[in-house]
């Protein structure tokens, strides 16, 4: 597919958010910053092929937070590689993943671009701050220049004085108190809650820089369980600091979480995903407190609270990928099944206006029905 | 009334860190935990709750002596702990046992199931024969809610909730009374951590176990421990009844931890 390809037409895929639309003036200010088109992801293993990432559609408006919820082997995280472009060697991508132009252009599908297409989006407009900060930090690099080495990376004319003055401002974006100090010192004497600032500042730091095109943030920030290896107080220092550079720069965030107490408090929409599928999606608040898919459901009475009550685990396990039912994945492990279950993959049916769910259970079906 | 089953006064642990880059010079003493006190009394569950970096797990160790504190007492029902040595102490040992976090990490991969869990009696109880030993294995993993044929299989065909069993299995094959378990959850997925959790609370129950409950994450506290103590910097800086703690906390640092947790909108 070749760069900047019209809006609607996405060649043989039906693209289910671009039915209809076929206006090719259309306003793309308006329009989602990212459009993710039937994704699917297929890596090469041992045992044969698995599909961590199965069919996976969403969209995400500009400013929007999405959380992906869900638990090891789910996915999530290789969706978020998948957008990136970094998925492992040997992975195959299929589908379409639009994102809107800065300036007013054509959209663009990611997985059509060329590698070196996709380093100048990489960082840019797209950033991605990871799990644990003290593995995708630089051991042995002052943490100020693997900054700069981003803003370089862009921006590869600026003066060096220029490029200092926007690690500074990188850091100072991201709270990190005392900044000149910070940016001379290795991520080793840096505590957890400090080097996820600084991989913060990082990722928001390219776009800083480079003031081409009339926009200069990233306008999305890929965040994979980045609170998961912190204590919980400095994980509430991360999650405002996200929140407020949401508001500020009007960022959309991705965030991807096992979680469903963080997910609560970044998400304004939620996508449930299961053996690589997503299989409820809709308002935050109304996922959590109507949830329509038994696994949904299932996972918010099995996590925990601080008022001590019966748990209700989910029997069994969360199925392998090379080994995935020929139905309903969430068939041997749900309480509510039937017969017909186990005969096939159920669709995405509305449960409410914007609120879908993977399960035969869900009364109304009105297949490809605007969401 | 009877002694506790485990009291700790005044523990105190330090260790040296290295002054500077290449360790030159004096080494600065770092301390780890400092004036801990604590009772255990028999069948409750006592949970010592921190953030990283806060000596909960190192009280831990110096609880079972896997440390020696640099100063303190340590009593096992009224029995000096820490004088004990040679048959005494291995007596002592088999009383209590440890679940680990990481059920990856914590079982011999080039060991069988079945060894991995019947190892304990091969050093506390030689005496037993091999039929004897495989059946007492096969009824701990029937107790955790494992097949018997586990035993003949290798940990890495296990899932990570599986294996989380098959250290419990570990722990419980000797019948201890006390049980320490350090974030047994905290590696597994949330679907599968409440299995655990479930599991623990019935085992205790059936098993009539005491269990020191190590954790940085007060939700997961709440559905066990009767009793809460607070680690800060080496301290416990609040101690108390689990609901006490978690409803009305008294410490302005235990407030924060709970302030600090992400809440549900809803009650699912």
């Amino acid at each position: 597919m070749a760069f900047g390809t019209f809006h609607g037409r996405h060649g043989d895929t039906i693209c289910r958010f671009c039915a209809g639309e076929q206006n090719p003036s259309y306003d793309v200010r308006v329009s989602a910053l990212i459009e993710l088109c039937n994704l699917t992801v297929e890596l090469p293993t041992p045992a044969g092929w698995i599909r961590p990432v199965d069919d996976v559609s969403f969209t995400l408006q500009t400013g929007e937070s999405l959380g992906l919820v869900g638990e090891s082997g789910s996915g999530k995280s290789m969706l978020a590689l998948a957008l990136m472009g970094l998925l492992p060697p040997g992975a195959k991508v299929f589908g379409e993943a639009w994102l809107a132009n800065a300036n007013g252009g054509l959209r663009v599908n990611l997985f059509a671009l060329t590698e070196r297409e996709r380093i100048a989006i990489r960082g840019r407009d797209i950033a991605m701050i990871f799990q644990e900060p003290m593995t995708a930090l630089n051991p042995v690099m002052r943490v100020g220049a693997q900054i700069a080495e981003a803003i370089r990376a862009h921006s590869a004319n600026l003066a060096s004085a220029e490029v200092d003055r926007h690690v500074l401002a990188a850091l100072e974006r991201a709270a990190v108190p005392d900044p000149a100090m910070r940016a001379r010192q290795y991520p080793h004497q840096l505590s957890g809650g400090l080097r996820q600032r600084v991989m913060i500042a990082m990722a928001l730091a390219a776009g800083a820089a480079s003031i081409t095109n009339g926009h200069c943030e990233p306008r999305l920030l890929i965040a994979d369980e980045p609170t998961t290896a912190l204590d919980v107080t400095v994980q509430k220092q991360i999650l405002e600091l996200l929140a407020r550079l949401r508001r500020d720069l009007g960022l959309a965030l991705l965030f991807i979480t096992h979680d469903l107490g963080v997910v609560a408090q970044v998400a304004d929409r939620i996508a449930v995903t299961y053996a690589g599928r997503i299989v409820e999606e809709g308002p935050a608040r109304e996922v959590l407190a109507h949830p329509q898919h038994p696994y949904t459901a299932g996972l918010l009475r099995a996590s925990p609270q601080l008022v001590r009550r019966k748990l209700e685990p989910i029997p069994g396990n969360v199925p392998s990928l090379t080994a995935l039912p020929t139905g309903c994945a969430f068939e041997p492990r749900c309480a509510l099944r039937r017969d017909e279950c186990t005969t096939a993959m159920p669709e995405l049916r509305n449960a409410g206006p914007e609120h879908r769910a993977r399960c035969i259970l869900v009364d109304c079906v009105s297949p490809g029905a605007a969401i | 009334m009877t002694a506790p089953l485990l009291e700790a006064r005044n523990l105190r642990k330090t260790f040296s860190a290295p002054a500077g880059t290449f360790a030159m010079g004096e080494r600065a003493r770092v301390i780890a935990v400092e004036g801990a006190s604590l009772d255990l009394a028999a069948g409750e569950t006592l949970a010592i709750v921190g953030e990283s970096g806060s000596g909960k797990t190192t009280l831990a160790r110096m609880l079972l002596r896997l440390i020696e504190p640099d100063s303190g007492e340590l009593l096992i029902e009224g029995r000096d702990f820490l004088a004990a040595r040679g048959p005494a102490l291995r007596a002592l040992r088999r009383e209590m046992q440890m679940v680990f976090q990481d059920p990856f990490g914590s079982l011999d991969p080039r060991m069988r199931v079945g060894a991995i869990v019947g190892e304990p009696l091969e050093i506390h109880e030689p005496q037993l024969s091999r039929a004897q030993r495989r059946d007492r294995v096969a009824e701990i993993l029937r107790a955790v809610g494992m097949n018997e044929d586990a035993m003949t299989r290798y940990p890495h065909e296990f899932s990570g909730g599986q294996r989380q069993r098959i250290g419990i299995a570990r722990a419980l094959i000797l019948r201890p009374r006390l049980v320490v378990a350090d974030e047994p959850v905290s590696a597994l997925d949330v679907s599968v951590g409440a299995q655990i959790l479930e599991l623990l609370q019935n085992l205790q129950r059936d098993f009539a176990l005491t269990y020191l409950l190590i954790s940085h994450s007060l939700p997961v506290v709440a559905q066990l421990a009767t009793r809460i103590a607070v680690m800060q910097g080496g301290r416990i800086v609040e101690t108390g009844p689990a609901e006490q703690v978690l409803g009305t906390p008294t410490h302005p640092y235990t407030q924060s931890l709970i302030a600090a947790i992400p809440v549900m909108p809803v009650e699912p």
